[in-house]
């Protein structure tokens, strides 16, 4: 079968590799249909992350076709199309029986802070991801679920990460009807934070980006005011300025570890490795959210550890949340909103590109070519 | 694009799920104290562990499943074996790993190259993308690129001349 093969920092092929096999009672095998690639498979592609070796195939947002089952596996039967949450949760242990399923403590050997994620390195797990034609799913019966009639893939495949985790990102804050809420980054999460930052009742929405296509395009999908932060001298000035100098209610990290905008931190986190990536955003957020305020961070950062104003979190006294987003939590409501015609996740899709072509992908991802927001790869044996 | 004033009540589902009861929120600790009883839970069936797994020392067993990628192997795996020693508390763990993720990116050319397989890296590294949406930045970046590779090698191959 057809997969993407990591070979190093910034580079990625497509290459034949052997189909997956069932290595557990509650296996299944799924044909990818859609597989997207996501802001943070870009800490993989440019290396950030540790322990990611070469022949790794890529992909934790894929939806697909259950093609085969393990003897274990009763919720599912084959020919059933699903959405396939990025995190492998058993859903026996302590914390996933507390709806941490991002943080599940029987799929990842060799960390214990993060659950599995498929395709994300031995950081996680060491799984085989979904850009390709077919991929192992552990815990079949926990995680994927059966894709509802009419709702469209593009939908879903977006359900799988994205869209749980913009929405997370607003419901860790906190909102409360009239807070203003500051998002830094408007890639595909921050776009969703924003939108969903409304449906809990946020008074103002502020998006902080330093591309104009991306800029433009939040303004009107959330919609919420959008701001360039080159054009502003500081962007923590311009947050209290605009707040009536006392800071936003909610800040939310919606950009992690390849964060642009301080040449320090880029430096010292993304070509020097001297910190778990370039923690600009988070600095940034820390800086602009009034004392008392909530902190959310969704934004992917590396285990080792990073320069931000830990002293302000408490001189401020910030109220930090942060976690992976628990997917197969939030699916229910996340699909009611879609289905109700609140939130339409497809929009968001930019370029639609052959499996073969992900080498391409990546790079017009990485590089924010052709006014790329989210780009979907379409396996050979999707067959729809 | 100007921002524009923009009236809040209008947007489609503003306040659908305000909830007062929604500060604290998740992640918050469930009061079904689950863990406090320790690694005691109904653990699923063990996947067979039949290639080399290495696992954190901060927990005492392989997770009942795992991924199957690559395992250690090659000076790389010698590496993750050395930094496997330490937790992922320490940096003697995670710098080990990056190094390791290093050295395994020349082991991939290598074994390309015995496998007579000769990489395409033009395209591995996308760069059809950059010629189709940044040509002109791009051929800039590549003259650059190619202008101080000549230097270095003038550079160096002056020094050597010299010796």
């Amino acid at each position: 079968m057809l997969a993407t093969s990591y070979r190093g920092p910034f580079r990625v092929r497509v290459e034949q590799k052997p189909y997956p096999e069932i290595l557990h009672p509650q296996d299944a095998i799924v044909r990818v249909t859609r597989s997207c690639i996501c802001g943070s498979d870009l800490h993989l592609y440019t290396g950030l992350v540790p322990d990611t070796r070469v022949g790794t195939t890529f992909g934790h947002e894929f939806i697909g076709v259950v093609e085969e089952l393990g003897p274990e596996v009763h919720n599912l039967k084959v020919g059933d199309q699903v959405i396939v949450p990025f995190n492998i949760a058993c859903g026996k242990c302590a914390f996933c029986k507390q709806e941490l399923y991002g943080n599940c403590h029987e799929s990842n050997p060799q960390a214990t802070a993060v659950g599995g994620i498929y395709g994300y390195s031995h950081t996680a797990g060491g799984y085989h991801g979904g850009q390709a034609e077919y991929v192992r799913v552990p815990y079949a019966d926990v995680g994927p679920m059966v894709i509802p009639e009419g709702l469209d893939p593009d939908d879903a495949v977006l359900l799988t990460d994205v869209v749980p985790t913009g929405y997370q990102a607003a419901e860790m804050a906190g909102i409360q009807p009239g807070d203003t809420v500051v998002i830094f980054g408007a890639g595909p999460v921050g776009i969703m934070a924003a939108k969903f930052s409304w449906f809990f009742g946020a008074g103002r929405v502020i998006v902080i980006d330093h591309l104009e296509y991306r800029l433009d395009f939040v303004r009107k999908y959330a919609p919420c005011e959008a701001y360039n932060f080159k054009s502003l001298e500081d962007p923590v000035v311009f947050i209290k300025k605009t707040t009536d100098w006392m800071g936003a209610d909610v800040c939310i990290d919606a950009v992690g570890a390849d964060a642009s905008g301080s040449t320090m931190q880029s430096i010292t986190g993304k070509k020097l490795l001297l910190q778990a990536g370039a923690a600009t955003a988070l600095h940034w957020a820390i800086n602009s959210v009034k004392k008392g305020g909530i902190l959310s961070i969704v934004g992917v950062y590396g285990p080792t550890g990073n320069l931000v104003p830990v002293g302000n979190i408490l001189n401020k006294g910030i109220t930090v949340r942060a976690n992976q987003a628990s997917v197969k939590r939030l699916l229910p409501k996340l699909i009611k909103h879609i289905q109700e015609g609140r939130v339409s996740p497809k929009d968001i899709i930019t370029h639609r590109l052959p499996l073969e072509e992900a080498a391409e992908g990546y790079r017009m991802f990485a590089a924010k070519l052709d006014n790329c927001i989210k780009p979907v790869l379409i396996p050979p044996a999707a067959k729809v | 694009m100007e921002n524009k004033p923009i009236d809040y009540k209008n947007i489609t589902g503003w306040g659908v799920d305000a909830d007062p009861k929604n500060d604290p929120t998740y992640p918050m600790k469930y009061r079904t104290d689950e863990e406090q009883k320790g690694y005691t839970w109904d653990r699923p069936a063990q996947q067979p562990v039949n290639i080399e797994v290495l696992h954190s020392i901060e927990r005492p067993n392989v997770s009942a499943v795992f991924g199957t990628a690559p395992p250690p192997q090659g000076l790389s795996g010698q590496i993750r074996r050395f930094a496997f020693r330490y937790s992922e508390s320490s940096f003697a763990h995670w710098l080990p790993l990056i190094l390791a993720d290093r050295v395994n990116v020349v082991e991939g050319l290598v074994d390309d190259f015995k496998r007579g397989h000769v990489p395409n890296l033009a395209a591995e590294l996308g760069w059809k993308a950059e010629w189709k949406h940044n040509r002109k930045n791009f051929l800039k970046k590549m003259i650059g690129r190619g202008f101080m590779i000549y230097a270095l090698y003038k550079v160096l191959s002056h020094n050597s001349k010299k010796a």
